[in-house]
């Protein structure tokens, strides 16, 4: 793998969290660590196993690969292998992966000096995995409510879902967790748009600063959140996006079992519309 | 550039804080919100193949309550045997248009069985006081909720000689784990008076027109017209969707399905409205019956009979039926009614999948209401009946005698 001729010097040593200067190297442009080595132990114990369990189906057309959380009957027990097994281990891989990812962020934010921001964000998508996957199939009692692994069967769960409380739409959580998602296309769009405009000029054009950039939104909506400003309230919505997934699916069923639509008879049941 | 330790140390130490707090925070958040909204467990239902979430989740108590408030009454009086040597019903007494075929202790029993379920308070009187003053004149038809009796017990002989299919038809049961378990049994569930009545003179779940959505149909401005529509009421569920789901599906025979069979680029009949009108019918039939839709659809493919559970069968019977109640049955009665059983626009108090089901994929949670019951399963021998008089008619022949 090619490398910049100035990249070394960055290569500080230190700051792992397990493993002392064991893991403390790099292979071509990656750092390794001990969470390197979970990460790589996790995610292919996990591919094969994911690979045994498509070769166990019917099929390898990978739309339609499918492995199957266990029976709701197994509760939250362990189930055979060829029942929901396969998925539970899967699962637990999969979790171990992620975390390992996230802690060699870690490892490399405290080698560098720097925050945790980057793992701390990533956490959130984590954090959303494990509630589709382990706190909302704990609360409801069986493993079996995790979401199946594969293409087509991932979205039959989704949607059914879904259905199960009529007009998900209506959940409140989900309204919130879906309008967060849509301005993050918002904010990055304006932001990535605007961050051109200045530094990406035409040949022969000045590349201009962040006053320019300043100046463009006070002009166009009187108000500029400013260079640092943006990126808190990108890593905002962002965050907010996958914790909100994480609320609208937890509630659902643990805490609501009806239609989504009724939960929002509070709304209709205040006082407030007798007054005339 | 590198920085001292202390400066790393402090800048982790000072990480570790806000992260602590962030977190800690939403901990708090995540369980004050648990402690104020803290439920019993759900119980769930599998009906579709493990992972796709074919479920219906249920909390424990809810449950329990729902069960206990929808038990069976036991029989008060037993049926006698009848070898059909005694004098029947028709012959004994007059004006017996659709129970003359029965013994006359079986007869006695079965009226004095339909006050149990129908006016436990009002007694006999309900039926047999006439709206002129007389007390207990039997054989007269002076009395509307007389001459809607006899046409109910009518419909329930309909229903359970005709309606098999739907009213005897056990689907889920919800303990096994596969979609083969829903295969139909034989058991007898069928229906009696009691299925609707409760013990009440009029069922608790009936439905009338609406008035503006019918007003709407004949003329309106485009400014404020709802269309039918945008009034959150629990016959749609609360949601913006008709607030009649019940006329086009159950009254006038209009098709549910929406979903478009034929290639792009057709003429494609199916509105977007008519997509919602079937949704409300949809949501109205999934809160009287307490399920949600996975019941009797994988929702990847709605409209796919054969991904569809078998209870989806039996519910397609429960339309067909419904409407054949109204259309035969319970519209034609308008005019027998006193006004104050009419509804806003005067039409009659007309059934829904609610009258029956009360809540329940399985009316009373699935009691035999029928076998205890045999005058109910079907329609008597017509020449054993006397024959089918207007009130006048009737009030005139008594008269007379």
């Amino acid at each position: 793998m090619a490398m910049l001729s100035f990249e070394k010097k960055y290569r500080v040593r230190g700051g792992t969290l397990i493993g002392g200067d064991l893991f403390d190297f790099w292979v071509g442009p990656f750092y390794v660590g001990f969470f390197g080595i979970t990460t790589i132990f996790f995610a292919a114990l996990g591919t094969a196993l994911l690979l045994y369990g498509a070769a166990l189906g019917p099929t390898w057309n990978p739309w339609t690969i499918n492995i199957a959380p266990p029976d709701i009957s197994y509760g939250l027990g362990f189930a055979p292998l060829k029942e929901g097994g396969i998925w539970q281990i899967v699962t637990i891989c999969a979790i171990g992966a992620f975390c390992s990812w996230a802690l060699r962020m870690v490892e490399i934010s405290r080698k560098l000096g720097m925050g945790f921001h980057v793992p701390v964000a990533f956490s959130f998508a984590i954090l959303a995995y494990v509630t589709l996957v382990v706190i909302r199939p704990v609360l409801m009692g069986a493993w079996g409510h995790g979401f199946p692994y594969g293409i087509f069967s991932h979205l039959d769960w989704v949607s059914n879902v879904g259905y199960q409380y009529l007009h998900f739409h209506y959940n409140p959580a989900h309204m919130l967790a879906v309008t967060f998602f849509f301005t993050n296309c918002l904010a990055l769009a304006l932001h990535g748009s605007l961050i051109l405009s200045a530094v990406n000029p035409q040949k022969g054009q000045d590349v201009r600063f962040p006053e320019h950039e300043d100046t463009f939104f006070r002009d166009f909506i009187g108000y500029s959140i400013g260079t640092l400003g943006i990126h808190r309230l990108g890593l905002f919505l962002a965050v907010s996006a996958a914790f909100w997934s994480a609320v609208c699916i937890v509630i659902s069923g643990p805490f609501w079992t009806l239609g989504w639509p009724e939960w929002w008879n509070w709304w209709l049941e205040l006082p407030i519309w007798y007054w005339r | 550039m590198r920085r001292n330790e202390d400066d790393l140390k402090a800048q982790f130490r000072d990480n570790v804080i806000v992260a602590g707090s962030v977190l800690t925070v939403m901990g708090a958040l995540v369980v004050g919100t648990w402690l104020l909204f803290i439920r019993t467990p759900v119980e769930v239902d599998q009906l579709g193949y493990r992972g796709v979430a074919m479920e219906q989740v249920e909390f424990a108590d809810d449950k329990l309550t729902k069960v206990a408030m929808n038990v069976a009454p036991e029989e008060v009086y037993e049926l006698e045997p009848d070898d059909g040597s005694e004098e029947r019903a028709g012959e004994i007494y007059e004006n017996v248009q659709v129970l003359g075929h029965l013994s006359d202790e079986n007869f006695t029993r079965f009226m004095a069985q339909i006050t149990e379920w129908v006016s436990p308070e009002a007694g006999c009187g309900y039926c047999h006081n006439n709206a002129d003053g007389e007390v207990e004149n039997y054989a007269s038809d002076n009395n509307y909720a007389k001459v809607v009796s006899r046409r109910m017990i009518q419909m329930t002989m309909d229903i359970n000689a005709n309606y098999d299919a739907h009213v005897n038809s056990i689907a889920a049961e919800g303990t096994e784990a596969t979609a083969t378990r829903v295969a139909q049994d034989d058991s007898i569930a069928g229906v009696n008076c009691y299925t609707c009545h409760r013990g009440k003179n009029v069922p608790e779940y009936l439905w009338f027109k609406d008035a503006e959505t019918e007003a709407e149909a004949l003329d309106k401005p485009f400014m404020g017209a709802r269309n039918g529509q945008n009034l959150a009421v629990e016959a749609n569920g609360y949601t913006d969707l008709n607030v009649d789901p019940f006329s086009a599906y159950i009254l006038r025979d209009e098709p549910a399905r929406v979903v478009y069979d034929k290639p792009i680029g057709d003429d494609n009949e199916s509105l977007i409205m008519r997509t919602e009108h079937t949704y409300s019918f949809m949501i109205h039939m999934s809160k009287a019956l307490g399920v949600n839709c996975a019941y009797c659809h994988n929702t990847r493919a709605f409209t796919d009979w054969s991904q569809s559970p078998a209870q989806r069968t039996t519910a397609w019977y429960g339309i067909q039926m419904s409407r054949h109640l109204n259309a035969k049955y319970l519209d034609p009665l308008q005019p027998v009614y006193p006004e104050h059983r009419l509804g806003e626009i005067g039409d009659a108090p007309k059934a829904n999948c609610a009258t029956c089901h009360q809540g329940n994929y399985k009316p009373l949670n699935g009691a035999d209401m029928l076998s205890a019951y045999p005058s109910l399963a079907a329609p008597g021998p017509a020449d054993q009946q006397d024959p089918a008089l207007s009130p006048e008619e009737v009030e005139a022949k008594l008269n007379a005698n």
